[in-house]
């Protein structure tokens, strides 16, 4: 069987479709897992030894296993717990908690790096310590970490794909829908693989824009 | 939690993570070559091979690995490549990995100070000769740490291959999620096994980070 | 020893980068056995004169000669690459910040371009690394590796570096400016060292008490062209441009 990309047009609609559902779940994760890591980097810092310790040791878990695992766990697990929740919504969610702990990773060494002397000024002006944190030490923070935190998402989007394996009809499954009428694999995955690019360029040509944006700031 | 089960079924999970590090290793030596060869065609003296290698890279890290690795498994036979979903594995892995390890090898060997090249050659030694007697010796202690992130990286990405059916740690996990509906129990055991060989990889960057330091 | 008055030549040498010419046509022939300083303030292009002598810093218009054989000659990539590598062995260069090998002892950051391209054995290498080194006052540290050397003498194993190729010419770029004041004397003793065995030598140097004491020879460069050029007390003691004057009277100042 040989090539013929004359037969894309035809399901290009599909193949959009499944472009505005790539593009959603990825900003829709990358909102999650922006806030979460700060949340998470303030837990794993501030929060009580109790709490602290084994929210180490989940952090650390998701960043040693596959992300593809931990769709299945949150898809399946909520299930069994009586959750049943649309495939999109626990995509967003695995996506957003995995990238989470990977932002807050970035985030707490951001935190730390802030100078102590931030702290204490703004403790001396007789802020509290939870208003120092968000008024004075994390704006800071995140300031200094949306380069990489940038990259991050970048990752996302690529990862993005893996939720087509639990039944979110984003790009990589809407063309393994069209693949399934067509018997054409080559041609709609190099599609599909095109178009990510596309997004991906658009995206490092975003980060670019920020990047400068900040170090002009400065 | 349902331990007897997990004691029940922990044989096969082991089993699957023989076939999970046997892809790892294998998929490693493929992305080092790719890399190398990549980090090369980057540096090269001729604008078009620079050209080829930053393609390479760009193309490769710009799309999702599942696409890359369906393209060559699905895809593959309709342009006469005809591969097992273990081999589809590897080769779809090990080019993805040679395409971040390309930037890892290329930003270690930039990073050497120009002058140790030119000390090189004004003792008469050719391009080459420079590179792969001054200039590799020095970047390779620099590579092990970065690479050592892309080999933690592509442990976990080994996952992948699960899509396509290849019996390793995920697949047995999602497999027996299934059947045992003990999403828990099951992401625990291959969970554990995963962070076990991602550890020891770990430790075995560091010590050999370690002993490669000059002095 | 002046033998050969035109050992080095270097006939109109031109060197731009786009629109910046940082050398107009410089001439200078330097006889064997004979010793040239070359001083300047920065920017006048006395790195890039020196640096182009063995091609480092390509040039744009002119010729390098070397014993009579051009340098600079215009070969096709490969047969340019075997001739310059030939050439480079003969010529010996010292640079600011040593640039000495950080993965090799000081022994063998010396025997290495031996054993490589003279096809040296290993005892013959080793002979020649404590010969070299003992020359250089660095015997004792000779399984050292260069991070635990001071500046002195990690510059003092460049040198023995240099000569254990056996050049015909020695290029010294500021061998001494990224140095401690207290540990330029070492270097310089080495550097009369050789020039009491008439070694061939072109010094790029801020030294003017050293280019007095050891030059045949000093150009005084700026804006690059040759301003000045002569024995070192006429251009020390009496320089005819006002450029010169200038350039020395500041140096010295500050020096003090």
């Amino acid at each position: 069987m040989g090539l013929d990309f004359t037969i894309i047009p035809k399901y290009l609609d599909i193949i959009l479709l499944g472009c505005a559902w790539t593009i959603g779940i990825t900003i829709a994760a990358a909102i999650l897992s922006f806030f979460g890591g700060i949340l998470f980097a303030v837990i794993a810092l501030y929060a009580p030894w109790i709490i602290r310790q084994p929210f180490r040791l989940i952090e650390w878990m998701f960043m040693g296993t596959p992300l593809l695992l931990q769709l299945f766990l949150i898809y399946f697990g909520l299930v069994q717990i009586g959750i049943d929740l649309p495939a999109f919504v626990a995509g967003v969610i695995g996506l957003g908690l995995h990238f989470a702990v990977y932002n807050s990773e970035l985030i707490q060494t951001a935190i730390l790096s802030v100078d102590k002397g931030q702290m204490e000024a703004a403790r001396t002006v007789g802020l509290s310590r939870s208003q120092a944190l968000r008024k004075v030490v994390i704006p800071q923070a995140v300031r200094a970490v949306i380069p990489p935190i940038g990259n991050n998402m970048i990752a996302l989007l690529k990862d993005s794909a893996l939720v087509s394996v639990i039944g979110v009809s984003e790009l990589t499954l809407s063309a393994q829908r069209v693949i399934g009428k067509t018997y054409r694999p080559f041609e709609f995955y190099i599609l599909a693989a095109a178009f990510y690019y596309v997004i991906n360029l658009c995206m490092e040509w975003v980060q670019r824009k920020i990047e400068r944006r900040i170090s002009i700031s400065r | 939690m349902d331990i007897d089960l997990m004691l029940k079924v922990y044989p096969f999970f082991l089993e699957a993570a023989w076939v999970t590090i046997q892809l790892s290793v294998l998929t490693a030596i493929l992305g080092l070559i790719c890399g190398t060869a990549g980090a090369a065609a980057r540096l090269s003296r001729f604008a078009l091979v620079r050209f080829i290698g930053a393609a390479y890279v760009s193309v490769f890290r710009g799309t999702p690995a599942l696409i890359q690795l369906f393209i060559l498994y699905f895809g593959g036979p309709q342009i006469g490549i005809q591969l097992d979903a273990f081999e589809a594995g590897v080769i779809g892995l090990g080019i993805n990995a040679g395409a971040y390890m390309t930037e890892t090898i290329r930003g270690a060997i930039i990073s050497i100070d120009n002058g140790q090249r030119e000390a090189a050659r004004t003792l008469g030694l050719s391009q080459w000769q420079a590179v792969y007697r001054i200039i590799l010796p020095q970047a390779a202690r620099l590579m092990v740490r970065p690479l050592g992130v892309n080999l933690n990286m592509l442990i976990k990405a080994t996952a992948l291959v699960a899509a396509i059916s290849v019996i390793e740690l995920t697949y047995t996990a999602q497999r027996y999620i299934g059947s045992t509906y003990k999403p828990f129990e099951m992401f625990l055991l291959a969970g554990v096994l995963y962070m076990v060989i991602i550890y020891v990889v770990g430790r075995g960057v560091a010590w050999l980070d370690r002993k490669v330091q000059i002095n | 020893m002046t033998d050969n008055p035109e050992f080095v030549q270097i006939r109109h040498a031109q060197k731009s980068f786009g629109k910046l010419e940082v050398l107009k046509d410089i001439s200078l022939n330097v006889a064997r056995g004979q010793i040239v300083a070359i001083i300047g303030p920065s920017g006048s292009g006395k790195s890039t004169l020196l640096r182009a002598i063995n091609d480092l810093d390509p040039l744009t218009g002119g010729e390098v000669w070397l014993d009579g054989v051009q340098v600079n000659k215009t070969l096709p990539h490969r047969q340019y690459e075997a001739h310059i590598n030939a050439m480079r062995q003969q010529v010996g260069m010292v640079f600011q910040h040593f640039n000495l090998f950080p993965h090799m002892t000081a022994r063998e950051n010396v025997t290495m371009a031996p054993k490589m391209l003279k096809g040296l054995s290993n005892d013959e290498a080793d002979k020649l690394a404590e010969e070299q080194l003992e020359k250089v006052g660095m015997l004792d540290r000779m399984e050292y590796y260069p991070s635990r050397l001071s500046g002195g003498q990690k510059q003092r194993v460049a040198i023995a570096r240099a000569l254990a190729m056996k050049p015909k010419l020695m290029l010294f770029d500021e061998a001494t400016s990224a140095l401690d004041p207290e540990l330029v004397d070492e270097v310089n003793q080495v550097m009369k060292k050789l020039a009491e065995e008439h070694m061939t030598m072109i010094i790029v140097t801020h030294e003017m008490d050293f280019a007095a004491s050891v030059c045949d020879r000093v150009l005084f460069m700026d804006q690059g062209v040759v301003v000045e050029e002569g024995p070192p007390d006429v251009v020390f003691r009496n320089p005819s441009k006002d450029r010169t004057r200038e350039f020395l009277r500041k140096h010295l100042a500050g020096a003090k």
